[in-house]
């Protein structure tokens, strides 16, 4: 490792000291708020390397700097996700603030688990070998597991015992598929893929070969559970349900949005050659990953249930994003696929905290995480309720939110890659998940409360709501800026 | 001039927001806003008269600027002679809603926030000229619906509001699908380079985009069988909402299917045109037959605006033309109808509001004699319901015999038909008004009294609309004219001879 390698490596190395400090400072200092302090100031650190990071890249399209034996690269793409992870590792922080004082036992290790993780989430944007991938993944799930038990009562054990055992399955069938891929090309360096690719494929095939097909099915099948598509979503509501709020916060925006990273980087990189192929395979995914997480969500009756089910629907929306390769385009012109899929992200960040900030801090009163047990916070909380609703709007996707702008710009590029018939599928999911979006809403504004008591509210957790809550609609009314740094970034890809 | 009067209502209704809290300051504020309004939109009808001011591709008072630049969605406002009456009406319904709502008590500042955020959704629908821009305005408008009817409604509102959410929601996602196969077909998403655009090479076949479109404006029109979130919509609905939404709504469905689905796909509009005059007429008799059967005053109207809004999509049927010529009278009064029918209907909502306010009852058979405790709201009503039959010398009168004299050489039979709808219309209405106010005074309605003077403010704006456009249509049926010029002219290429 040369200094260079290691001033590739800076934000990551720097946010993983930061989780070990403070642990250290925990130890140190009775005063428990601390904790919350340090970490998120420290994200300034983290947040600085990566800015130095992106202007050393310069102006140049498609610029890229490698280290580690070509083992990291440092491009705008990877450096796009590196600031939405750090973002929002900073808001969950700064949302759970009154939550960790009801968690009794290591807050220093909560906030120290949250960095680790983030760290993973980070180089896993960033790597471009089949090995090191593996790694970051399980550097982001370890502590995630960990984190989703952190409560210590059944549900929550329960939660993280689930996440890992299935985490590992996961692992285990991703692992094997990249074996498949090494043994058929002889290589675990992205770029070398699709060198040998080019070189060795029977197009009579599916996928040019079907050892190569098994490997990218299993490669598919590994990451699906990372980003929670059908059918590799069982564990999500159990999971969601049962982690802390926070976590499970986390866990829906930040997993998901490294998780697309790395399928976007492999996909697009390594497989670039068979993409006719595999587009078709996330079509399917995305399909199904819609309609079953909305049809389903519509039944639940707790709040962390059904967005875990809504969650399921928009990884299926993010995958018509993915689908939408350039190979499908029409001649002269690029596919928007990828930069949608960042946009998209970034928007449904903001959206899915937002939502579950407001949960913290209602059920934290109530102490109940039904859906009825909302009722009149319209009256009880207005500014978590408005902030809510708002938020139950961006995720159904009716302007000027986010997830207007999100749903409009990956259907755009799945209708640009001539995916009709998959546009068709989303946007009636989108009318369809009205029906349990809008049931939140209601029981806010028009059911009675049991009790007229005002909601209390922390001030760092509501900082954090309303910049989650400016978020949506800043990004409803104006996404261009945002829309043109995703085109950037995605630019990378190809 | 545009983004004024778009964006004024929804300014104010941030103000009314953050800054007032006494109930009856926010009543003044807002009918202060709306008449403001409506003198901007009388201002803008004059001045699209009288100057050509700011035009590009025939739409005045145009404003173009990039808005989102990766995706080439642009702010592009502009009016042309089919947009701007429909601005003037949904100004002249605002107003007369927020007059309407004088009497609301229940959260009253969320209500008027609402009211004008309605306002800001539909006058931009008819005046946005980029397809994206169009779409929000189109999806804007759902939020305050839903929650006007589902919080200040009656009955089964929370089942109403969200039945209307849902359907048209899934009849906008197949109008996105088809805008966005426009868009990556053409590069564009402007409304006006976008006319006649089934020449081009498509990603989709042209039938299948203009079925899209077709659907989404059919849902939003209604057209049977996708009329049936109306009835409940409307029945439920507070009076001031029926008023927009009978007023001003129904016409975003009207507006969408001449501008896009006519206008940009000639050619499929005529190849199918059969079809649309079949459903028209079974919309006309259909709701002219269930309307009868109504013994609720409010969904009697409302089954009413499902037949007259048939007429509508005959009079669009007419793009066919006969012997070789297509000529613009169907279309015309197909827009002619849009405008009368939502100052008719917008004033009949209006007063059976005002007479469920005062006798609290809208069943039909527990009324009678009421003429003689409001003798102003019977007249007012009797008025509103013989210009709903067409009676001459009102406006609906004209609008419906344009609608037949267009589509008479067209559709002979089917406009024979819908001629015969006017007796039964005739039937309801007067049927309607004799058991509700005529006959012997019932004890029960000894203490009710009649209209006051702020209620009356909107019922003479309306009568006066109607009575002015009834005795010299061309105030409005020449712009509309004005406006179909463009579309009449691409239809003719077509016409069956």
């Amino acid at each position: 490792m040369t200094l260079h390698d290691v001033y590739l490596l800076s934000p990551e190395l720097s946010l993983a000291a930061l989780g070990l400090v403070v642990i250290l400072v925990d130890m140190t200092f009775r005063n428990k708020g601390l904790l919350a302090i340090v970490s998120v100031v420290g994200l300034a650190v983290p947040i600085a390397l990566s800015l130095i990071l992106w202007s050393d890249l310069g102006g140049e399209p498609g610029a890229q700097m490698t280290g580690i034996f070509g083992t990291l690269a440092v491009d705008k793409f990877s450096l796009f996700i590196k600031f939405l992870v750090l973002g929002v590792v900073g808001l969950v922080i700064m949302s759970s603030v009154g939550y960790v004082s009801n968690i009794r036992f290591f807050p220093g290790e909560y906030h120290g688990l949250m960095l680790f993780s983030a760290s993973g989430m980070m180089l896993l944007a960033a790597t471009t070998d089949l090995i090191s991938i593996y790694i970051a993944l399980e550097l982001t799930s370890l502590p995630l597991a960990a984190l989703a038990a952190f409560q210590r009562d059944s549900r929550s054990t329960e939660a993280g015992m689930k996440f890992l055992l299935l985490s590992a399955m996961s692992s285990a069938v991703l692992l094997y598929g990249m074996a498949l891929v090494y043994g058929f090309t002889g290589t675990t360096h992205l770029d070398g893929i699709l060198e040998r690719l080019g070189q060795a494929l029977d197009p009579s095939v599916p996928f040019g070969s079907y050892g190569l097909f098994i490997g990218v099915v299993m490669v598919v099948a590994g990451f699906g559970f990372k980003i929670s598509a059908v059918p590799f979503q069982m564990w999500v509501p159990d999971v969601y349900e049962g982690a802390p709020t926070p976590v499970t916060a986390y866990l829906s925006v930040a997993s998901k949005a490294a998780g697309f990273a790395v399928i976007l980087r492999v996909f697009y990189v390594a497989f670039g050659e068979i993409s006719l192929d595999w587009s078709g395979l996330f079509a399917v995914l995305s399909a199904l990953s819609m309609t079953v997480g909305n049809l389903v969500a519509i039944a639940q009756r707790n709040i962390k249930r059904m967005l875990a089910y809504s969650t399921i629907a928009h990884a299926g929306y993010l995958l018509a994003g993915v689908a939408a390769i350039a190979a499908r385009v029409p001649e002269g012109e690029s596919s928007i696929g990828p930069s949608g899929v960042l946009f998209y992200l970034v928007g449904y960040a903001f959206t899915n905290l937002a939502a579950f900030f407001a949960i913290i801090a209602i059920s934290n009163r109530t102490g109940s995480e039904m859906i009825s047990s909302f009722a009149g916070m319209g009256r009880r909380a207005p500014l978590l309720a408005i902030v809510l609703a708002f938020a139950m709007v961006s995720l159904l996707g009716i302007p000027p939110t986010a997830g207007f702008m999100g749903k409009l710009y990956v259907f755009s590029a799945a209708m640009k890659a001539d995916l009709a018939w998959l546009v068709v599928v989303g946007v009636v999911n989108s009318a369809v998940s009205a029906y349990y979006y809008l049931r939140v809403v209601r029981v806010m504004y028009m059911t009675d409360p049991e009790d007229e008591e005002r909601v209390p509210v922390v001030r760092v957790p509501m900082v954090a709501l309303y910049l989650t809550g400016l978020g949506i609609l800043a990004l409803g009314v104006f996404p261009g800026p945002i829309m043109n740094v995703a085109e950037k970034a995605a630019g990378v890809l190809f | 001039m545009l983004s004024a009067i778009v964006f004024f209502p929804l300014i104010s209704a941030g103000i009314i927001l953050v800054l007032l809290r006494d109930a009856r300051q926010i009543k003044v504020f807002a009918l202060a806003v709306t008449v403001l309004e409506l003198a901007l939109a009388i201002a803008i009808f004059v001045v699209f008269r009288v100057e050509d001011y700011n035009v590009v591709d025939n739409m005045e008072l145009v404003e173009d600027v990039s808005w989102i630049a990766a995706l080439d969605i642009r702010y592009h406002l502009g009016v042309d002679g089919l947009s701007v009456p429909l601005v003037l009406l949904t100004a002249l319904l605002g107003m007369c809603a927020a007059f309407a709502s004088w009497s609301v008590t229940h959260r009253v500042k969320e209500y008027f926030v609402w009211l004008l955020v309605l306002q800001t959704a539909v006058t931009g629908v008819f005046v946005s000229l980029d397809a994206v821009l169009f779409f929000i305005f189109w999806e804007l408008e759902l939020l305050p619906m839903y929650f006007l009817i589902s919080i200040w409604g009656s009955g089964r509102r929370e089942y109403s509001a969200m039945k209307f959410i849902i359907f048209t929601l899934l009849g906008s996602a197949f109008m996105f699908v088809g805008i966005l196969a426009l868009y990556f077909s053409t590069g564009t998403f402007n409304l006006v380079e976008l006319q006649g655009v089934e020449g081009a090479r498509l990603l989709l076949p042209a039938g299948a985009i203009f079925a899209f479109l077709f659907i989404g404006f059919a849902v939003k029109l209604p057209v049977w069988p996708v009329h049936t979130w109306l009835p409940d919509a409307h029945t439920d609905a507070p009076t001031a909402v029926s008023v927009m939404l009978a007023g001003v709504l129904l016409k975003m469905g009207g507006y969408g299917m001449i501008r896009l689905a006519v206008g940009m796909f000639p050619g499929r509009a005529q190849e199918y045109a059969w079809l649309l005059a079949v459903l028209a007429i079974i919309s006309v008799l259909y709701g002219a037959v269930v309307t009868i059967r109504q013994t609720d005053l409010k969904r009697l109207v409302a089954f009413s605006s499902i037949s007259h809004m048939g007429y509508v999509l005959l009079g669009i049927a007419s793009v066919v033309g006969a012997g070789g010529v297509v000529n613009a009278v169907g279309l015309t009064g197909a827009a002619m109808q849009m405008f009368t029918h939502g100052t008719i209907t917008g004033l009949l909502f209006l007063v059976v509001g005002l007479v469920y306010e005062k006798a609290h009852t809208r069943h039909i058979p527990d009324m009678g004699g009421l003429a003689s405790n409001m003798p102003v709201i019977a007249v007012v009503f009797l008025l509103a319901g013989l210009a709903s039959l067409g009676l001459p010398g009102t406006s609906g009168f004209v609008s419906e015999l344009l609608v037949f004299l267009g589509t008479f050489e067209v559709w002979g039979w089917i406009t024979a038909l819908a001629v015969f709808a006017i007796v039964l219309t005739a039937g309801y209405i007067l049927w309607m008004l004799q058991r509700a106010f005529f006959g012997p005074q019932l004890p029960r309605f000894a203490g009710v009294g009649d209209t006051t003077a702020l209620e009356a403010v909107p019922m003479v704006a309306l009568v006066a609309a109607i009575m002015v456009v009834g005795v010299y249509p061309a105030v409005v049926s020449d712009v509309f004219a004005l406006g179909l010029e463009p579309i009449v002219t691409s239809l003719q290429q077509g016409a069956v001879p």
